[in-house]
C-alpha cells in the first residue's frame, strides 16, 4: 500500500493542524522507539552474556563505560517511552478532560521521579561509591 | 486487533511493573550486599519468577508488535493476509523468545 505521491505521508501532514508540529512529534516518538528497540536488545543480550547476575558481576559491568553508558540511555529512553505510551493510552480512554489532565500530570511526575531515581542508582554504581 | 490490545497492555505493564523492577534492581546493585540479596531472594521465589517471566514475555511481545507497528508506519503490511500473519508471528515469536531466554537463565540450556 502506498501512502504518498510526491511527498511522504509524514511530509504531507507536517506543519498542518493547530499546533503545526504534530508530525515532528510523531516522528520523534518513532525514532525513540527504534532507539529503545536497539537498547532493549542490548539489555537482554547483556544479561545473557554476563557470566553471572550476582551483585559483584553486575556492579563490575555497570562501572565500565561500555555498560554504564548504554544503561543510562536505556533508562532515559525507557522512562520517556513509557511516558509517551501512557499519555497515548490516557488520551484514548479517559474521556473527562480534567481527569485526563490530572492523570497525565501524575504519570509525568512518576516518570521523571522514577527515571531520576534509576539514574541516581546507576551513577552511584558507575562512579564507585560502593566497594 | 488482539495484538494491538496486547501492545497496549504489555506496554502499560512494562511501564509500571517493568520500570519499577528495573529501578529496584539498579538501587539494589548500588546498595549493600543485603539490599541485593533482598532483591534476588524475591525474584527467585515462585511469585517473583512469575513476575519476571511475565515481564520478559511482555517485553518480547511489545518489542515484536512494536517492530510490526514501525513497519506499518512506512505504509507496508496492510494486506489482510500479511497483516494477520505478522500479528500471529509476534505472538509465536514472543512465546519462543521467552521460553528460550528462561531455558537459558534457569540453566536448562548452557
Amino acid at each position: 500500500m502506498s501512502l504518498g505521491d510526491s511527498a511522504s505521508a509524514l511530509g504531507k501532514v507536517e506543519h498542518t493542524g493547530s499546533a503545526k508540529h504534530g508530525g515532528g512529534h510523531w516522528l520523534n516518538e518513532k525514532v525513540l522507539s527504534a532507539g529503545l528497540l536497539l537498547l532493549g536488545v542490548w539489555f537482554i543480550a547483556s544479561l545473557v552474556m554476563l557470566p553471572a547476575l550476582n551483585q559483584r558481576t553486575v556492579v563490575q559491568w555497570l562501572r565500565d563505560p561500555t555498560g554504564a553508558i548504554p544503561m543510562a540511555l536505556f533508562v532515559v529512553a525507557s522512562f520517556r517511552h513509557a511516558l509517551d505510551g501512557m499519555k497515548t493510552v490516557v488520551d484514548d480512554y479517559v474521556v473527562d478532560e480534567g481527569n485526563r489532565f490530572a492523570l497525565n500530570t501524575f504519570f509525568f511526575f512518576i516518570a521523571v521521579g522514577g527515571g531520576a531515581l534509576a539514574l541516581f542508582a546507576l551513577a552511584r554504581i558507575a562512579f564507585g561509591a560502593q566497594g | 486487533m488482539l495484538v494491538s490490545i496486547l501492545h497496549r497492555i504489555t506496554g502499560a505493564g512494562l511501564s509500571f511493573l517493568g520500570l519499577a523492577m528495573l529501578t529496584w534492581w539498579l538501587l539494589a546493585a548500588a546498595g549493600s550486599a543485603e539490599d541485593y540479596t533482598l532483591f534476588t531472594d524475591v525474584v527467585t521465589q515462585w511469585f517473583g519468577r512469575v513476575v519476571l517471566i511475565g515481564l520478559t514475555w511482555a517485553f518480547f511481545q511489545h518489542l515484536l508488535s512494536g517492530i510490526r507497528h514501525l513497519v506499518m508506519d512506512t505504509g507496508q503490511g496492510f494486506e489482510l493476509g500479511v497483516n494477520k500473519a505478522s500479528a500471529i508471528l509476534t505472538i509465536i515469536g514472543s512465546l519462543l523468545l521467552t521460553a528460550a531466554l528462561w531455558a537459558f537463565l534457569l540453566g536448562v540450556v548452557k
